[in-house]
């Protein structure tokens, strides 16, 4: 589980986060969705322990992610960045090899590289595996980071708007993915979504913030409601029924 | 394949020695192979030290058009070489055994860089830029401290710092050498040593530390390596700009690889493979004496042109 206690975060005068509480329960995918500067990518940046928060604290599964040694707390929770720098000469195998670094720091064993063919088998990258990373289209170098991560073979990825510059198909694909591989129980998903159709279609949970802190937060089925997404996104919504899932049209 | 083609470069840069030693020798023999492995030796140490300190910086800045030239190394060493002939006149600083002159030049230096970065990246780790531009200013303010001295100096005391500043591997102090070697040596084995942690640093400051790599101990421990590097590479010779340039782009073209365990042998062997091979072309076939600086420098001032015309400044 992650718990988050009267979190804060500024940078510089400007405060981003303000005493934020939450629990996070382990299992499935928890979206993060709010406007733009509700400060979804700080706090799963502070979640990650790659930010320092200026008040509170962060504990994921009873570990402070600030106390413990790097390659420690990166054997706990792995984060994909929203723009990650791109490595030209680099192939998909390589990149996602790097995911295993915690683990073998430069001396990689069988599992690692055991893993290393998961994470390709699992996100179908095998095809790919000796192709370059600036050679590929924009989903598929998207699903070669998440492979990077998904190697980490952490119990928390921490995901920062994974479908940026993915078409329709390519994001349902790779929520579909996520969905099918957070099942077994063994990893547990955050991701932070500005498609409000893509968390209701795939999140067990949602928490909605806005203006730093958390509006709501509770399973997609009962927090997807017009007045709740209102209050968050200051704008009307119809909310439709498809095939059993919510469908959220902004007015 | 990476890993053959450096053997190669291993290989080619033996030959290239040994016909450097070699080629037309005449007696007396002990005396000419003395001043030509002198001569070989700075060659080498300077052309490697320049290759691997280049893609050293280069990762570390995130970008593959920068060399530690930009950060003020060569304005460093102009005035530190002004300031010694304004303190103790042409004739003194003359006077000076080459070995303790060279020892003296690779300490300031070294403290110089290390000062500079450890003064940047207390104060703001993560900001490489900041220090690269603060790095241009301050070559730019020294290249104008030492020209300011230059142009108040006597012409004949003026006419020995022209002869020390200008990059020149004719007149080489056998003393230098052997502490370069080993400076060299020493820098290149750490950075080796730490190769795996440079590939991950390669994939930029965020997730390098995601992936739990002390990304902030990684840079530093880089740039004090490169200082080092190019401290040797500069106090032996005089600054040469673009070479670093030129050689870590041949070595990432032709090792096709982003891992520092192959780039950086690659780098350091294709950077004594350009200085032997143009010396001994210009010195042996053509009968050119300090010809090579000069070329080198405009080789690789046109690939610094077309890298940027090309915009292929990505990583």
């Amino acid at each position: 589980m992650i718990e988050v206690s009267n979190l804060s975060y500024a940078a510089g005068d400007t405060r981003i986060l303000h005493d934020v509480s939450t629990r996070i329960e382990k299992g499935g995918i928890t979206a993060l969705i709010g406007p733009n500067g509700a400060g979804k990518s700080t706090l799963l940046h502070c979640l990650s322990g790659l930010e320092t928060p200026s008040a509170g604290s962060v504990r994921i599964d009873g570990i402070d992610p600030l106390a413990v040694r790097p390659e420690e707390r990166a054997r706990v929770v792995a984060l994909l960045q929203q723009s990650p720098v791109l490595v030209s000469r680099l192939s998909v195998r390589d990149l996602v090899s790097f995911g295993r670094w915690p683990h073998h720091q430069g001396r990689p064993k069988a599992e690692d590289r055991d893993m290393v063919e998961r994470a390709l088998t699992a996100f179908s990258l095998t095809d790919l595996a000796e192709r370059t990373i600036a050679t590929l289209s924009g989903g598929q170098r998207q699903r070669a980071f998440i492979a990077m991560t998904w190697a980490q073979d952490t119990p928390w990825m921490l995901l920062d708007e994974p479908l940026n510059a993915l078409d329709p198909r390519h994001a349902r694909d790779l929520m579909a993915r996520l969905h099918g591989l957070s099942r077994d129980g063994a990893r547990s998903i955050v991701i932070v979504l500005h498609d409000i159709n893509a968390a209701a279609g795939w999140a067990d949970h949602i928490v909605a913030m806005k203006d730093g802190r958390i509006v709501a937060q509770d399973t997609s089925h009962e927090l997807l409601t017009e007045p709740t997404l209102r209050e968050v996104f200051d704008t009307p919504f119809e909310l439709l029924e498809h095939r059993g899932r919510k469908v959220v049209v902004a007015r | 394949m990476a890993e053959r083609r450096v053997l190669f470069l291993g290989l080619g840069l033996l030959m290239i020695c040994a016909g450097f030693l070699a080629w037309q020798i005449r007696a007396p023999y002990g005396f000419i192979l003395e001043l030509r492995a002198a001569k070989l030796g700075a060659l080498v140490c300077v052309g490697a030290a320049t290759g691997a300190a280049t893609v050293l910086f280069q990762t570390v800045a995130g970008n593959r058009l920068l060399t530690p030239g930009l950060v003020g190394f060569d304005a460093l060493f102009v005035l530190l070489q002004t300031l010694l002939v304004v303190a103790l006149g042409g004739v003194g600083a003359a006077q000076i055994p080459g070995g303790l002159r060279f020892l003296m030049e690779l300490v300031a230096l070294a403290v110089c860089s290390a000062a500079l970065f450890g003064l940047l990246l207390r104060r703001d780790a993560r900001d490489i830029t900041k220090m690269i531009l603060t790095g241009v200013i301050l070559g730019v303010l020294l290249r104008g401290l030492a020209e300011m001295v230059q142009r108040m100096m006597d012409p004949s005391e003026f006419a020995v710092v022209q002869q020390a500043i200008f990059a020149s591997f004719g007149n080489v102090d056998n003393g230098q050498l052997a502490v370069s070697a080993m400076v060299l040596l020493a820098s290149l084995a750490a950075a080796l040593r730490m190769a795996p942690a440079l590939d991950v640093a390669g994939l930029g400051r965020e997730t390098a530390r995601g992936l739990g790599l002390n990304h902030d101990r990684v840079v530093m421990m880089a740039l004090l390596l490169m200082a080092a590097m190019v401290s040797v590479s500069t106090a032996l010779v005089g600054p040469i700009t673009f070479l670093g340039l030129l050689t870590a782009s041949l070595a990432r073209r032709l090792t096709n690889t982003h891992r520092h365990a192959v780039l950086l042998p690659a780098a350091a062997l294709i950077g004594a493979l350009i200085l032997v091979a143009g010396q001994f072309v210009f010195e042996r076939l053509m009968g050119a004496q300090s010809a090579l600086a000069v070329i080198v420098e405009f080789f690789g001032g046109l690939l610094f042109l077309a890298l940027v015309l090309q915009k292929k400044a990505r990583r």
